[in-house]
Parts: structure tokens; C-alpha cells; sequence
């Protein structure tokens, strides 16, 4: 856990007195509805179809159960009794009164949670690898550093009003689960031939109508050095990144338009300008950070505990889940275990205060107080010993959220749609449930291995349709909902952007073209365990399109 | 449009002069940016103060060789959410050592006074009355600041690490009602 001190719960209540103020200077009239959004928007707050949304950060993933049980508090206050979790390490009501609204930050900043930045053109919330800190297969912890950043880019007197959004992801591990290569800004910690650890940067990576994956601009960058060089990125997006069509206002855009090479040399050129200056990090600021990363006081265990392997041989259904759900840790005799919120048939990343609740618990009772959420819209506990597995299946299993469909096909990643989203063109939730339900059986989803689908209900993307395996776009023909389909995607350290299969198909086809599309994957694959993507990228999309447009 | 500076709200003591008007003998002024790069060396020459509108998209590093003859700059905000003219100030503050008075102007709302001081702003042309007002309540809102700009104020980071003695300016309440 990261140790919040007065100077971040200070902030926290001037922010919260701060937007009380603007709520009540929209509320007279003071301030009008063009005016009010921008400020909501750096609030976390949107105008959806039905009412204003709040999206409340989740930095680098990493939740403590007091902060649980603040967010199922505040969906049963002020919502309808659950909460949406996006795919960026954030959580969303969808149902706030603008009334209510500063009540509800209040409480949330009792929990040391905000909404700060979560939405309006400033930076996003940081993300990371929802399994930092605990992963077998990282080099150091990569929150430290996207804390420092959260520090330096929150309420940045010159980067409040960039032209667009801006997102950035941290990563410290070889396999990337933070999606780094679809983000404006990666940081992916690494060692260089002289064995010191520090930056690769990559910019311009980023989705919507039209995406890019990021180009590696600074192959290694020393650590004191991350402040100053984010900085010049951002001072040149700031100035020279377009503000004439909403559309091409990401870094993405300003990246292909001077093309990587001469993008770089220009951070470069003004990185120069500043790097000994002020942001140089001194190893006293890094090492005041670090310490405040709390690590569990772990016991000294044995791996495979005798109660597990006669758990596993007693219960199938535990079998099946330990199988799927749970993975090494770093510390011997613990696992990180992984909550499906994928339940079939049901809204991917929906999460009842009921369940907020009793997951606080058991986060208390077996993982030391704390969750993970992860960008895949799966939450995680990080720290339990591995002779509690059985007792937590259990309690997992009683509030439905130990489905054994991690990274299989009903694992889907969809945004909210038409059902919620005033800019999607169609609706995404309803296909991701409707998929699920038709591969309900996990012997069927457990054959066709790892296979990763995402949906979109609009070109914005926030599904990540491109990087999916299958990737599903919702797209509005005459007043008719239709889906494009690509496959061949992935956001993993091989990212890749998935390729259209053919013309869109309407409402009613998208979960017969799914079916089509795995059953021409057990057709084509090599052997069993040839991966989906793995058959996509040695056959191409063709094969697959035969399948699916043979009788369309 | 109520002016800002030093936390007041005082008289403008600069008129703006447009291209192709003559310049008055006396006062002080405030021309285009392409009235002054062009009549630069003779608007040097002047007694009174003379002072530039920068647009923003527009290189400040053109006007370094002029800051020693400019008493003010102008940056421009055309809409409140285009934030440009931050990065300017910053770098006329900081990188060009520009110590007259650097003036924001266009659509300028209180929301954004603690930024533009940050960024090294110190007067403001204010779109609403009631902002005016409002500028010192305003920029005393918050008191716990992460970046090093220009401004001095202190860094959380540096009170952390022990290099500054200087707990947080207020004591945080219980939030909720």
C-alpha cells in the first residue's frame, strides 16, 4: 500500500471545497454549462445519456478495503448500488446527482480517493501492471515511479489545458500487462548492457478513429532523469500539438506528423534545456517515495501446502478455478488471485456494493487489506498464502465472482455503449453478454484457450477493440446498429493492431460471427495448444474471413 | 474588463495601440506582435514603458533578444480551455529571465488565476467582475504544490525530504458534512 500524509489528504479537501464552489456557481448560473465542463471534467465528471457520471481514479491499480468498502458506500448512497470498473484503473457511477456530487468527492476523499484528472484534456490517471509489486517476472516495483509522476502531473500549472488527453502507463515487468504500446506516454523499466536499471520511453501509442501504437523515442533513460524528460514532452504536445479539430489533437497525430525521429530530437533539444535543473530526482526524493510503498509482512511458507493439492483433488470446481484464476507470486507459499467480474451474461466489469463489501472483507481476512484492479476490468487479491486458497475460493465462489474465465473468451473488455454513452453509435454491453452466454460452458471457453475479446460501441474505443484478439466496433449504418470484426490484436509487449475481417455485420450476427471465428481457430490450429492469435498471425485473417463470410 | 495585479483590481495604466495608429509620445503602450518586431528598435527608444501581445502560437523564443526594451507581454488565452500561453509564460519566466510584467489576457476565469501565478503571471484581464474579486480567495485555495515553477512556492517533495522545515499551510478537516 502507498501511505497518503497531510499533504495529500490537504489536497484532497482543498479540492473537494474547490469544486463545492464551482457546483454552486453552476447551480446559480454563474458559471454556464460550457464553462462548468471543463472544471467537471478535470473531476472526473460527464454528462452521459442519463445522468452525470463519476469516474474516480484508482491509481496504479492498488486499492486498500477501507477504500473498497468507501466506493460500495458511495454506490449504495448515491447510486444505484454498483459501480463500473474501466479499463484504466478507474471505477465509474453512472447514476450521480450534480446536486450531490460534491458530497459524494467528500466522502471519497475520507478514503484518500479522488477523481481528480480522470477525465478532461490534462493527464489521466498513471496505470501500471495491476500485479506490481507481487510479480515473479518484474525487475523493481513499478508504482514508485508512476507515483512520482501522479505527484508532479497533478494540478500542473502548464499541463492543465493540453490539447487532448493524455495517458500514461508504467511498467517494470517482461511481460507487459499494463498495455504500454496503446498509450500517448509508455515507461517501461529495464536494464541496460551495463546492468543499471532505467526508462525505455515510448509516444504516440493511443486508439480512437485513428490508432497508432507508440515509437520508442528514448531507448534508455536514467531514473533521476524521468521528471525532466516527461516534462519536455509534454511542453512541446502543450504548445505545438493541434487544437484545431478534436480529432487530431492527441500526441498521437503531432508524433506521425513530424514523424518519431524529429519528434524525439525535439524532446531532446528542450529536455537538454532543463534536465539539471529542478525535476533532476534526487535519491532522497526517490527514497521518500519508495518507503512509502508498504509491503505485507509475509510469513515464511512452503509452495504447494499439503491442503491444497487435497483441496484440488476433492473439488472439481476448485480444480478448475485454481487452474485458471490464481498465479505466482513473487514471495514462496503465496499467490495472486484474480476476481472475475465476467460473470455470463452479465455486464463486463459491473461490481455490486454488496460484493464491493464482502470483497473488502476477504481482502482483510487472506490478502493483508488489499485489492488490485487491473485494466482487463478484473479485480485481483495480491498477497494470499497459498493454504488460505480453499477458504477464499469459497468465499469468492458465494459472491459470484470466482467464474474460472480469466483470459478466455467470456473474459470480455467492453465500454459502457449505448446504455449509458452519449457518444457511442451502439451498444456493447448487450454483444459482450450475449457472446458470453454462448460460450457458457467453460469445457468449450477451456478448449479454445486464451482469447482475448474486446468491444466498442463507438470509434472513440474506449474497449480497446483494436488491440482484442477479436475485436468488435460498433458502428451505426441508416439507424442500425452494425459491428466490424477484426482479429489478430493484442496490447501485450508483441502489440499488434488487429485487422478487419470484412464488411460489418449487423446486431443480430456478431455472436454467430464469433462462434464462426473460433470454430475456424480449432479447424486451423496447428496443435491444442497453439494459441488464437498465434494461428491468426502464421495464417493472416483470410482463412477466417472464408469462414465467416461463406455464408453471409 | 477589470484588471488584476497585485491582487487588486487597479486601473490599466497601458492603452493598446492599433496597427497603423500612431504611437503616442508619452504612456505607456501595448502594440501587436508584428507592430513591435517590426518598429522594435525605434519603440526602444521610448521613455515610457512599451509592451507586446504575444499570440500563442507563436515562438517566445523570437521575442529573447527584445525582453531587455519590453516592461510588459501580454500571452493570449482565446478560450480558457487552450492552454498554450502556460508553457510561454513559463519559459519567459524561467528560461528567458523576463522580470517585467507578464499580463494574461482573453478569456481569463478565476478558475485558472492559481495556475497562471504558478506559471509566472502577474497581472490578469479579467472576463467577469465577480472573478476580479474573487482573485485573492482564488489563489490562496490550495496550499500543498508538487511542481517546481518559477513562483518559489515549496514542494511537497522538498519538505518530504527534509530540505525545507515547512508543514502543510492547513490542517485537514473531516471533509464530510
Amino acid at each position: 500500500m502507498y501511505l497518503y500524509d497531510d499533504f495529500d489528504r490537504t489536497l484532497l479537501a482543498e479540492r473537494v471545497a474547490e469544486f463545492r464552489g464551482q457546483v454552486a456557481r453552476r447551480l446559480t448560473g454563474e458559471l454556464n454549462e460550457d464553462e462548468f465542463r471543463s472544471l467537471r471534467l478535470m473531476n472526473g465528471i460527464y454528462l452521459q445519456l442519463h445522468a452525470y457520471m463519476l469516474r474516480i481514479a484508482i491509481p496504479y491499480g492498488t486499492l486498500a478495503s477501507d477504500q473498497m468498502r468507501k466506493l460500495a458506500y458511495v454506490a449504495r448512497r448515491y447510486d444505484r448500488g454498483y459501480g463500473h470498473f474501466t479499463t484504466r484503473q478507474n471505477i465509474q457511477f453512472h447514476w450521480i446527482k450534480l446536486a450531490e456530487l460534491p458530497d459524494a468527492m467528500a466522502d471519497l476523499a475520507d478514503a484518500r480517493l479522488h477523481g481528480m484528472q480522470t477525465s478532461g484534456n490534462c493527464v489521466r490517471n498513471i496505470t501500471t501492471d495491476q500485479w506490481a509489486g507481487v510479480a515473479p517476472d518484474e525487475i523493481e516495483d513499478p508504482r514508485i515511479w508512476a507515483e512520482l509522476l501522479r505527484q508532479h502531473l497533478t494540478l500542473h500549472p502548464e499541463f492543465s489545458f493540453l490539447p487532448r488527453k493524455f495517458k500514461i502507463a508504467v511498467s517494470a515487468a517482461q511481460h507487459d500487462r499494463a498495455a504500454l504500446a496503446i498509450h500517448d506516454l509508455s515507461v517501461r523499466l529495464h536494464r541496460n548492457g551495463a546492468g543499471e536499471t532505467g526508462f525505455e520511453i515510448g509516444v504516440g501509442g493511443g486508439l480512437g478513429r485513428t490508432p497508432f501504437l507508440t515509437k520508442i523515442i528514448k531507448p534508455f533513460l536514467a531514473k533521476r532523469d524521468l521528471l525532466s524528460y516527461v516534462e519536455a514532452v509534454l511542453r512541446l504536445y502543450n504548445q505545438y500539438g493541434r487544437r484545431d479539430n478534436i480529432y487530431k489533437a492527441r500526441i498521437k497525430i503531432l508524433v506521425h506528423e513530424l514523424g518519431a525521429e524529429r519528434f524525439g530530437k525535439e524532446v531532446e533539444a528542450e529536455w537538454q534545456a532543463i534536465k539539471d535543473g529542478t525535476l533532476a530526482l534526487d535519491p532522497a526524493i526517490i527514497a521518500d517515495i519508495a518507503a512509502r510503498f508498504r509491503y505485507p509482512d509475509y510469513e515464511r511458507l512452503e509452495d504447494n501446502p499439503a491442503a491444497l493439492a487435497t483441496a484440488r483433488k476433492s473439488d472439481a470446481r476448485f480444480a478448475a478455478w485454481l487452474d485458471n484464476s490464481v498465479s505466482n507470486h513473487k514471495v514462496p507459499g503465496y499467490a495472486i488471485v484474480t476476481l472475475s467480474l465476467k460473470p455470463i451474461g452479465k455486464t463486463p466489469g459491473d461490481c455490486t456494493a454488496e460484493q464491493m463489501d464482502a470483497i473488502a472483507d476477504l481482502a482483510d481476512r487472506y490478502s493483508f487489506g488489499e485489492i488490485r484492479v487491473g485494466h482487463e476490468q478484473n479485480l485481483a487479491l495480491p498477497h494470499v498464502a497459498q493454504r488460505d486458497l480453499p477458504a477464499l475460493f469459497a468465499g469468492l465462489d458465494a459472491i459470484g465472482v470466482a467464474i474460472p474465465n480469466v483470459n478466455l473468451i467470456s473474459d470480455i473488455i467492453a465500454c459502457p455503449g449505448l446504455d449509458y454513452c452519449s457518444l457511442a453509435n451502439a451498444r456493447a454491453i448487450p454483444v459482450a453478454q450475449e457472446i458470453s452466454k454462448r460460450f457458457a460452458d467453460l469445457d468449450i471457453a477451456r478448449g479454445l484457450g486464451r482469447l482475448h475479446i474486446n468491444i466498442s460501441g463507438c470509434i472513440n474505443a474506449c474497449g480497446h477493440h483494436h488491440v482484442g484478439h477479436i475485436g468488435i466496433l460498433g458502428v451505426e449504418k441508416n439507424g442500425e446498429e452494425f459491428y466490424q470484426v477484426t482479429i489478430g490484436g493484442r496490447a501485450d509487449e508483441q502489440a499488434q493492431l488487429g485487422t478487419l475481417i470484412g464488411p460489418a455485420v449487423p446486431y443480430d450476427d456478431v455472436a454467430d460471427v464469433v462462434e464462426d471465428i473460433a470454430e475456424a481457430y480449432l479447424d486451423l490450429r496447428e496443435r491444442p495448444d497453439e494459441l488464437f492469435i498465434d494461428t491468426v498471425k502464421r495464417l493472416g485473417v483470410e482463412p477466417f474471413k472464408e469462414r465467416v463470410y461463406a455464408t453471409r | 474588463m477589470p484588471l488584476v495585479k497585485s491582487g487588486k483590481v487597479v486601473e490599466d495604466r497601458y492603452v493598446r495601440v492599433a496597427d497603423g495608429e500612431p504611437v503616442p509620445e508619452q504612456g505607456a503602450v501595448i502594440v501587436s506582435a508584428d507592430r513591435f518586431l517590426a518598429d522594435a528598435d525605434e519603440l526602444g527608444q521610448r521613455s515610457d514603458p512599451v509592451g507586446v501581445i504575444w499570440p500563442n502560437n507563436r515562438n517566445v523564443a523570437d521575442l529573447e533578444p527584445h525582453l531587455p526594451k519590453l516592461a510588459l507581454v501580454a500571452l493570449v488565452f482565446p478560450a480558457y480551455k487552450d492552454g498554450r500561453a502556460y508553457s510561454q509564460a513559463r519559459l519567459l519566466r524561467e528560461r528567458y529571465r523576463f522580470r517585467g510584467e507578464l499580463r494574461a489576457t482573453g478569456q481569463v476565469l478565476r478558475d485558472q488565476f492559481l495556475f497562471l501565478v504558478r506559471a509566472g503571471f502577474d497581472s490578469f484581464e479579467v472576463v467577469k467582475p465577480a472573478d476580479a474579486l474573487a482573485f485573492e480567495e482564488a489563489t490562496k485555495r490550495y496550499s500543498v504544490f508538487f511542481q517546481p515553477t518559477g513562483d518559489g512556492r515549496v514542494t511537497v517533495a522538498r519538505v518530504r525530504s527534509g530540505r525545507e522545515a515547512q508543514a502543510p499551510q492547513r490542517q485537514p478537516e473531516r471533509l464530510s458534512a
